[in-house]
């Protein structure tokens, strides 16, 4: 019954349930630039005018989750909405990504993981943090935790599996690294990715408006501070 | 203006209203009250908005000390609630003076029992709601469980003319097995052999259960051969029944708002105030339905507070300020 829609004439979109108020509508299967952009067009539009019955619209990598009202539309209805948008995806207006420099203080206490994640492909940490402040990297979503930014773009020699037993306390603002992704840990929480580095800012924020900086589809880089800078630039953000 | 002073803060227990709505995409789960139909219950019963925060008690009960005349319900689970050790019944309307003693008891069934007060527990909206989310630690009381010692104050509100009930037989009963209805999906095409048995065997809900997920143990799920362990990280929603590497299924609640492992099938909205009241140890079985069937409970729910809200509106409210 949900499921990949196998009827539609354009085999990009498709749609799975997700039980009586929510479904998931997909625009491709993998990791995927190009995907992403149509997810992030498809909830600009919906944002700019939710049809019906729609109570929110949630961005992912390459899907986005519409929360609906069951009492007012239906699962039907939407697939319609969403057909039709899909034919005049080209003309969406998505707002312009804005780039964002996130600094870290890479290693010791900061980033336990550096060393392992190094050795694991034969680099130096000099090296790691070479490759990892080198690229621009994409915000595919938000989630896990708030302001947690799941990032594409992680240099391929990076690559590292999560550590086999989670850690219960990941200190807040932890940036990290599991599998093809990097990203920061906003609050203090569980998380089982590789610990390399630590930024000084605050990244949620629940009196700030916005409450966090980024959005799906913005663009971080990545710069290398010291110590001292790192104590400098928490002070001036948590006084 | 200080109500009420805990005395004893329970198990685990926090402020929650409907919740905090509009910011999944930034990552902010809704929070709120697991079992919506309590919690808006019982704020009929004093008075109240639907949406006015409440304490929710995780299993044992809090004991507060009343500071200033107000109206209390209490709703969900089945806590004895005594009034200076006098016993006094829930899903009611209770008048409370200052110098009284409110003492609630751990749960005989179901596992969270909502309180509400007269014109909501006072604290401050912190991105449009007061339900405390722990992990962020915002909303509520600083964003943490209560504790010995915190005050609570109430907004404004009236007391109540005449006292509120709702009748016994539409109070739901937390019964053995917990029977939860759901739909497939979204992932339910990584799985064979692993639906047969979600609708089939029974479940126990695990001593791990928290407002993250009520973790079950039983048959193992297992995928069908050759789908991978996990997902590309996607949104979801409270109800989804996630099925991590172990094959032990999770029922996604209110805080967390994605997840990178498949999703089986999903709990519809209108059970999910069973989920809420599933304790550790309670066995649970699924039964498979549709999206119009939900749609259908889901709108004989609504009815079932509408006719709540007008039983009481015709008996009039209260003149007496708090």
């Amino acid at each position: 019954m949900a499921g990949n829609d196998e009827h539609t004439q354009r085999p990009t979109i498709g749609f799975r349930i997700m039980g009586d108020r929510g479904l998931l509508v997909e625009y491709g299967h993998t990791i995927d630039e190009a995907v992403n952009h149509k997810v992030r067009s498809v909830a600009a539009a919906v944002a700019a005018k939710p049809p019906q019955g729609v109570l929110e619209a949630v961005p992912a990598y390459r899907s986005l989750l519409v929360i609906y009202d069951p009492l007012t539309t239906g699962i039907r209805r939407l697939q319609d909405y969403f057909r039709r948008l899909e034919k005049r995806i080209d003309r969406i207006a998505v707002p312009p990504p804005q780039t964002l420099d996130i600094p870290v203080c890479y290693g010791g206490d900061f980033g336990p993981d550096l060393d392992f994640v190094a050795r694991s492909h034969d680099l130096t940490p000099q090296e790691v943090i070479a490759l990892h402040t080198a690229r621009t990297y994409t915000v595919c979503m938000i989630g896990f935790s708030p302001g947690f930014p799941f990032l594409g773009g992680l240099a391929p020699e990076l690559s590292t599996p999560r550590l086999k037993t989670p850690r219960t306390r990941v200190p807040r603002g932890s940036v990290a690294i599991a599998n093809s992704q990097t990203g920061i840990y906003p609050l203090e929480s569980p998380g089982g990715w590789q610990l390399i580095g630590r930024t000084p800012l605050k990244l949620f924020d629940p009196f700030a408006e916005p409450p966090v900086p980024y959005r799906t589809g913005d663009r971080i880089r990545f710069t290398s501070i010291t110590d001292r800078e790192y104590r400098r630039l928490r002070q001036e953000q948590f006084s | 203006m200080n109500t009420l002073l805990v005395i004893e803060p329970g198990a685990f227990t926090t402020v929650q209203d409907l919740g905090r709505f509009g910011y999944r995409h930034l990552g902010v789960p809704p929070s709120g009250a697991l079992d919506e139909f309590a919690c808006r219950t019982a704020n009929l019963l004093v008075g109240n908005a639907p949406g006015h925060a409440v304490l929710e008690m995780t299993l044992a009960g809090v004991v507060l000390a009343v500071l200033a005349p107000v109206d209390v319900a209490l709703t969900g689970a089945d806590m004895p609630v005594r009034v200076n050790r006098q016993p006094v019944d829930n899903w009611c309307s209770i008048r409370l003076a200052p110098g009284d003693l409110l003492r609630i008891e751990p749960a005989r069934s179901g596992c969270r029992g909502y309180l509400a007060v007269t014109g909501g527990i006072d604290v401050p909206p912190v991105m449009g709601s007061r339900s405390t989310n722990t992990m962020a630690a915002m909303g509520g009381l600083e964003g943490r469980p209560l504790k010995k010692g915190d005050l609570l104050a109430c907004g404004a509100g009236s007391l109540l003319e005449r006292p509120r009930k709702v009748p016994p037989a539409m109070r739901p009963r937390y019964t053995q097995p917990v029977v939860l209805r759901a739909i497939p999906g979204p992932q339910d095409d990584f799985f064979t052999e692993g639906l047969q048995r979600l609708f089939t065997r029974p479940f126990t809900v695990s001593a791990r259960a928290d407002r993250m997920g009520c973790r079950l143990e039983g048959p193992q799920i297992p995928l069908r051969r050759a789908m991978p362990e996990s997902i590309i990280s996607e949104p979801i929603l409270p109800g989804g029944i996630q099925i991590p590497a172990d094959g032990q299924p999770i029922i996604l609640l209110n805080e967390q708002t994605a997840g990178g492992y498949a999703k089986i099938a999903t709990v519809i909205s209108a059970d999910l105030p069973a989920v809420a009241q599933a304790a550790a140890g309670d066995t649970v079985v699924f039964r498979q339905t549709d999206p119009r069937i939900a749609r259908d409970l889901r709108r004989e729910n609504e009815l079932r507070l509408a006719r709540l809200r007008e039983m009481f509106s015709k008996k009039g409210r209260g003149k007496g300020s708090v």
